[in-house]
């Protein structure tokens, strides 16, 4: 962030710790299993004649999938929320807004400006630039919360009155009514989450390419290297 | 209250057998899914017990669960429960009408003070201070209190007392209100369903009269033995559902061999009630077995949740037919198409910087060759 002193140009400095990145990665691999799964439970495949009921599972499988990666990416998850309180500065920027200090109102609209082209240099940023720092904001606490919660309550369905995931979740139904509307809030949800995954994949790339340090390779090998070589 | 009858002197003043009578409390015992060793007590109970009276009142409703309710599949129950009920009062049922009627009612409050059941089907419409449902004269609301005030308990017959129905569907016009949300202070078991099943409506009915309480709820007030699992987890079709195996169209092959409805909107998986084991009309088929989706009847709010026939409900609130994919993949087009113009207008700018950048250097070096 820009209130930090700046970073020599050409110089490195270590970011993300291997718990970090391995959790970003295999978050996305779980998300990429969820949205295909899930949009499949909601729309099945056309009906396949492969053998007897009782030996065909199609719709089994896939919400095995569903179900399987929805439990790994709430574990990864807590284990990501562990991680904000015992990692370094950088793992606990998406989990809160510093919406108090005015040098990062300043970066916000610094930013702003950079993406919608009235900027011609961005600014110079060792973690989340800010508005990536709000993207990263509404999807992990607003988004995969909301996933994980609305998830669980219609687990519980299948889970049966009395589980544990009924015991933890299944009150939701009751205070929303009808499961239904349940299952179009995780549905919609969805949405929230591959408009997310768009912007933030090209929002990567772009950067990579266009701003004044890396962000691809800093998710893979944990550093951020400062590509400027003029002194300006 | 020595002088009140049990419900065994009742059922014997109606000519029933205590072999019938015996008969009859072993299948409650089993409809209530209690052990064998219950059917003693339920004869004990119906015994010596005092006949619990009930009254039935009728507000905003079509009378679907009356009708689901006399149709019950075992002859006894129905009779046995019925002839029970009718001695005191159901506008519907019995042979009084109009002044007698509203006595009758008086009468039994004031006889029964405390130890009376109140079943209401239907729901009071609070617009208007009540004025759209009227019974004897005056808004039903207003004889649902009264009844309400001394009553030990109270039974919501169907999805219009439980959870208002298609008289409460958005925008709910006269503002017809589920039970609960008008009475407060007494406990009150919801037995949703348009109608709820015969079988449900006399073992809950048999279960409360017997055993003198409220059989076991559930979170939203139902009772558990018979809304504790969807249509969907019961359900015969569910191996064709597991396997993938689906009806794509009304009239196809699949729907011949009777594979799930899930594609035609079934909402046997959002749906609580029990008519994937007890079954309709004297156990005889169930929506899903005649072919047709189930289309949620037991549910909080059935009627807002769009179509009958899409799995992925209609969002009214985003304007004529959309529903979360038309929405999502709308937003996400969108943001695609923004990301790839933001991506063209980066790259043209990029482009333009450097070419400028070259032009400047090309004129510098020319301008010191001129020197
Ligand atoms: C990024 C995260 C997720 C996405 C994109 C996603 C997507 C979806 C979609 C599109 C549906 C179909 C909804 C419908 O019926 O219209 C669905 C259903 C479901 N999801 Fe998720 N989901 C996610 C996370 C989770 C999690 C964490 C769980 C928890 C275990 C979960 C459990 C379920 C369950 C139980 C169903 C209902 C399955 C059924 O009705 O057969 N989901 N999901
Ligand atoms: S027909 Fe309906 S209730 Fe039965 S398995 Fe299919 S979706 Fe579930
Ligand atoms: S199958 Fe569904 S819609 Fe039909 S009666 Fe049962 S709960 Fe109601």
């Amino acid at each position: 962030m820009s209130h930090h002193t700046l970073p020599r140009p050409g110089a490195s400095v270590f970011v993300y710790e291997w718990p970090v990145r391995l959790w970003h990665w295999a978050n996305a691999l779980f998300i990429l299993v969820l949205i295909v799964s899930g949009w499949f439970i909601a729309r099945p495949l056309p009906t396949m004649q492969i053998g007897e009921a009782t030996h065909q599972f199609v719709m089994g499988y896939i919400r095995f999938a569903h179900f399987a990666a929805g439990q790994l990416l709430t574990v990864g998850f807590l284990g990501r929320i562990y991680w904000a309180f015992v990692g370094n500065h950088h793992a606990r920027q998406a989990f809160y807004l510093p919406l108090w200090q005015k040098s990062w109102w300043r970066d916000v609209l610094h930013e702003a400006r950079w993406y919608a082209f009235l900027e011609s240099r961005p600014g110079i940023h060792v973690g989340h630039n800010p508005l990536a720092q709000i993207a990263m904001f509404l999807f992990m606490v607003v988004g995969m919360t909301f996933m994980i919660v609305t998830g669980f309550a219609l687990y519980a369905e299948g889970a049966q009155r009395g589980s544990l995931p009924d015991q933890l979740f299944g009150w939701l139904h009751d205070a929303l009514g009808n499961s239904q509307l349940m299952h179009s809030l995780h549905h919609l949800g969805m949405y929230f989450v591959v408009i997310f995954m768009t912007a933030h994949i090209y929002l990567a790339i772009r950067e990579d390419i266009m701003s004044r340090q890396t962000m691809v390779s800093t998710m893979i090998n944990g550093y951020r290297s400062f590509k400027d070589d003029d002194a300006a | 209250m020595s002088q009140i009858e049990t419900f065994y002197d009742v059922m014997r003043r109606q000519g029933i057998t205590r072999r019938s009578f015996m008969k009859y409390c072993s299948l409650t015992a089993a409809a209530l899914g209690l052990g064998p060793a219950y059917v003693p007590k339920i004869a004990e109970a119906m015994e010596t017990k005092p006949r619990t009276p009930v009254i039935w009142v009728h507000g905003l409703e079509c009378t679907c669960c009356s009708e689901s309710f006399i149709r019950s599949a075992h002859p006894l129950a129905k009779d046995v429960v019925l002839s029970m009920i009718s001695l005191d009062y159901d506008d519907t049922l019995m042979a009084a009408a109009g002044k007698q009627a509203e006595a009758a009612l008086q009468d039994t409050i004031e006889k029964y003070k405390g130890n009376y059941i109140l079943a209401v089907e239907g729901n009071p419409p609070l617009n208007e201070d009540g004025m759209f449902c009227i019974v004897g004269g005056k808004p039903f609301v207003e004889q649902l209190r009264h009844a309400a005030k001394d009553a030990k308990a109270i039974i919501s017959w169907g999805a219009c007392a439980s959870y208002g129905c298609v008289q409460a569907a958005k925008p709910n016009p006269t503002r017809a209100t589920p039970v609960h949300k008008v009475i407060t202070d007494k406990p009150i078991i919801k037995v949703p369903g348009c109608p709820p099943i015969a079988e449900v409506m006399t073992g809950v009915i048999t279960y409360m009269l017997t055993f003198d309480r409220l059989p076991e709820l559930d979170r939203q007030g139902r009772p558990a033995m018979f809304y504790g699992q969807r249509i969907h987890d019961k359900c015969y079709r569910r191996p064709h559902f597991d396997a993938g195996q689906f009806v794509e169209h009304w009239d196809d092959e699949n729907a011949r061999k009777g594979y799930c409805l899930y594609k035609m909107g079934c909402k046997g998986p959002t749906t609580y009630n029990a008519c994937s084991t007890i079954r309709w009309n004297e156990g005889t088929s169930f929506p899903i077995q005649s072919g047709h989706g189930c289309i949620g009847c037991s549910e909080d709010g059935f009627w807002d949740q769009g179509s009958f026939y899409n799995r992925v409900t209609d969002l009214t609130q985003f304007g004529v037919e959309a529903n979360a994919d038309k929405i999502g993949l709308t937003a996400a087009g969108v943001v695609g198409g923004g990301v790839a113009l933001h991506a063209a207008v980066s790259a043209l700018k990029t482009a333009q910087r450097k070419s400028q950048k070259t032009k400047t250097k090309d004129a510098a070096s020319k301008s010191k060759e001129e020197v």
